[in-house]
């Protein structure tokens, strides 16, 4: 065991990676002398040097672009948009090359490309910097999409990111950085593409991903204390989306709630509680809800941020609810 | 693979070939067994496609715009495989899913054609890094029009080619036109290469029609590239026809089409060919024999099948992975209820 922040393990993945491969190299604003926006790589120039940690100019499209060259050419490329809220600048790149080359082109070549980035509130970011943009990923056909919630996964899910044959864009909590876990590396963890059964429960299913699975966990944990055991689930990857660890687990409770940061409109939440519906139908005694983003921009002002996003008592009050 | 481009007999049969496989296309439109009518002539534009194509190499890679059949066509392309993918079937080079617009052969170093203008750009940076990283001793090149000149992922990408020197070359062939915008009426700063030179590439502006010069251009180019030197070159030439092949280009006015249409790289080379003693009837075989070519891959388009529907749902994602699901599939699984 030791103790490491998501930071830092998502440093030492990249550190790993590198040693093992000879073709990973990282490419983004700042991430070499700089060490990254918000430290992630770290030290790693003085190991690998400066071809490795390429500083590039404020470039985003084409960051992403070269990436897409590079892992065309040979090369695994893990390009780093400093924040989501600039995934429009690369929209073309990534929406219109990166996701469709493999296809147009008719199974010729991948691009096997990582595009590791970050989202969501609790910094008084603003507006431009905090949101949460999942799915405009998950919209996009092509794209491989994880989302990691725990130190463990931090690690894991971006080595098995640079194993992968197609492009994945890696969306880190900045909220997370700096969450420490006593973690064994070692030990096993779910494969790629697996959800993680955070905390078993049978009489609701809570769906989510990211920082929001501690929120729900938080949440499950007031509730048990009232007799209301809530299961909840942390889907660790959008696309693959793994739905056979949520089915069983809604037949069973009858009852299911979809907890994600991003705008409740058309977003993941909502596209999670259209499956579990269909799917689950026969099963289901109440509506599947979704506890989501406001629909509107978020506010610098720490008190409007943090009202625009689902918290541990919005969980818990919908939960009691839904349970009554 | 390497062809003899030195003499300019090769080089006016190689853009011989263009200038015919591109009239099939559109016969192959009239015909109307081409898949869709978005189908972009580069008929006068065939100097720039093969004065550049001659100066690369094996292992060299490229990306083209949308306007691409005649780049492709100049580093080797199969002809019946290109009209097949036009046409949208199982035998060309995509499989019927790229067309026109997506064709590309990573054997032949073509990373793809793009329907964005500008789109295709940025990856030859990253192939060019990787090149210069894995000591292939490759170049990259991009291939675009006048129309990118005005997209800003183009100057990213001249950025940090020259600031990694990286062995990169990007290629404007203006036509002049970008749909039904002329060139003046996009930018006050037609003289294109100062740009170029402004991000510290080397760079130069050709006229198209004569291909030993933009042969000789490119060379200067591309060999300054291949020992780190990045650089840009625009060969100015005319788009015969319109944007695309629906396009009757009624926004240009006829003495500038006739004017442009004197430009013609074709005509000039043959008539260059005759002045230096080339028998007329050599000439005319040769022609003949690339239009029984061209001919040809019209008929093994016409001849060929369709992708299968069970292609659909294949190459999202890599072999071996999951396929999506079909929707049809998915409700007959979701209205099964007991």
């Amino acid at each position: 065991m030791e103790s490491l922040t998501y930071r830092e393990a998502l440093g030492r993945a990249l550190a790993d990676a590198m040693r093992e491969d000879e073709s990973v190299f990282v490419l983004g604003e700042e991430v070499g002398r700089y060490g990254g926006a918000y430290g992630v790589t770290k030290g790693l120039i003085e190991e690998f040097g400066p071809e490795r940690l390429l500083d590039t100019p404020i470039s985003e499209a084409g960051i992403v672009g070269a990436a897409v060259g590079a892992a065309m050419a040979g090369m695994r490329p893990v390009a780093e948009l400093m924040y989501i809220d600039f995934i429009g600048m690369t929209m073309d790149q990534l929406g219109n090359q990166a996701a469709k080359i493999r296809y147009m082109f008719g199974g010729q070549i991948g691009v096997p490309m990582v595009l590791r980035t970050q989202g969501g509130t609790g910094r008084s970011a603003g507006a431009q910097h905090s949101q949460s943009l999942e799915a405009y990923v998950m919209h996009t056909p092509g794209l491989r999409l994880a989302i990691p919630a725990t130190v463990a996964d931090a690690y894991h899910l971006l080595r098995a990111a640079l194993t992968q044959p197609d492009p994945v864009v890696f969306i880190e909590h900045k909220a997370l950085y700096a969450m420490k876990a006593e973690v064994d590396l070692a030990a096993p963890v779910p494969d790629w593409g697996q959800a993680a059964l955070r905390r078993e429960g049978g009489d609701l299913v809570i769906v989510s991903y990211s920082r929001q699975v501690h929120y729900a966990l938080e949440a499950a944990e007031a509730l048990a204390g009232e007799g209301i055991e809530a299961a909840v689930v942390d889907l660790r990857t959008l696309n693959p989306l793994d739905f056979e660890t949520i089915r069983p687990l809604v037949e069973a409770a009858g009852r299911a709630m979809v907890v994600s940061e991003g705008p409740m409109t058309a977003g993941v939440a909502a596209e999670l509680a259209a499956r579990i519906s269909e799917e689950c139908f026969d099963y289901l005694e109440d509506p599947v809800v979704r506890v989501a983003g406001e629909d509107i921009p978020i506010s610098v002002s720490t008190a409007l941020e943090t009202a625009s996003v689902p918290t541990p008592e919005l969980i818990a009050a919908t939960a009691r609810r839904l349970c009554r | 693979m390497t062809r003899d481009n030195n003499g300019l007999g090769d080089l006016f049969r190689e853009m011989l070939r263009i200038r015919i496989f591109e009239e099939r296309v559109g016969e192959l439109f009239v015909r109307g067994e081409s898949a869709g009518s978005m189908l972009h002539l580069s008929i006068g534009e065939e100097s720039a496609a093969v004065g550049v194509c001659s100066a690369m190499k094996d292992g060299d890679t490229f990306t083209t715009h949308h306007r691409g059949h005649g780049i492709f066509l100049a580093r080797g392309a199969n002809p019946d495989r290109m009209m097949a993918e036009i046409a949208g079937k199982e035998t060309g080079y995509c499989g019927g899913k790229g067309g026109s617009m997506h064709i590309a052969d990573m054997g032949l170093g073509h990373l793809g054609a793009n329907a964005i203008v500008g789109g295709g750009i940025p990856a030859v940076v990253g192939a060019a890094l990787a090149a210069k990283r894995q000591g292939t001793g490759a170049i990259s090149v991009a291939f675009f029009g006048d129309g990118a000149m005005q997209q800003g992922i183009l100057y990213e990408a001249m950025n940090m080619a020259a600031l990694w020197d990286l062995p990169a070359v990007f290629v404007c062939i203006n036509n002049q036109w970008g749909m039904g915008t002329r060139i003046d009426q996009a930018t006050k700063s037609t003289d294109l290469h100062v740009r170029a030179k402004a991000f510290g590439l080397k760079a130069e502006t050709v006229d198209g029609l004569d291909v030993r010069e933009v042969q000789g251009a490119a060379t200067r180019i591309l060999d300054a590239a291949r020992v780190g030197r990045p650089g840009f070159l625009a060969v100015d030439c005319y788009r015969f026809y319109g944007h695309a092949r629906k396009d009757k280009s009624p926004y240009r006015d006829e003495t500038e089409e006739a004017e442009g249409r004197k430009r013609d790289p074709v005509a000039f080379a043959r008539a260059a060919l005759t002045e230096s003693g080339k028998a007329e009837a050599e000439l005319a075989d040769m022609e003949a024999a690339i239009a029984a070519e061209m001919d040809a891959s019209i008929d093994y388009a016409i001849g060929s099948d369709e992708p299968p529907l069970e292609a659909m749902f294949r190459d999202v994602f890599a072999p071996g992975e999951p396929e999506p699901e079909p929707v049809a599939a998915r409700l007959d699984r979701v209205l099964a209820r007991e």
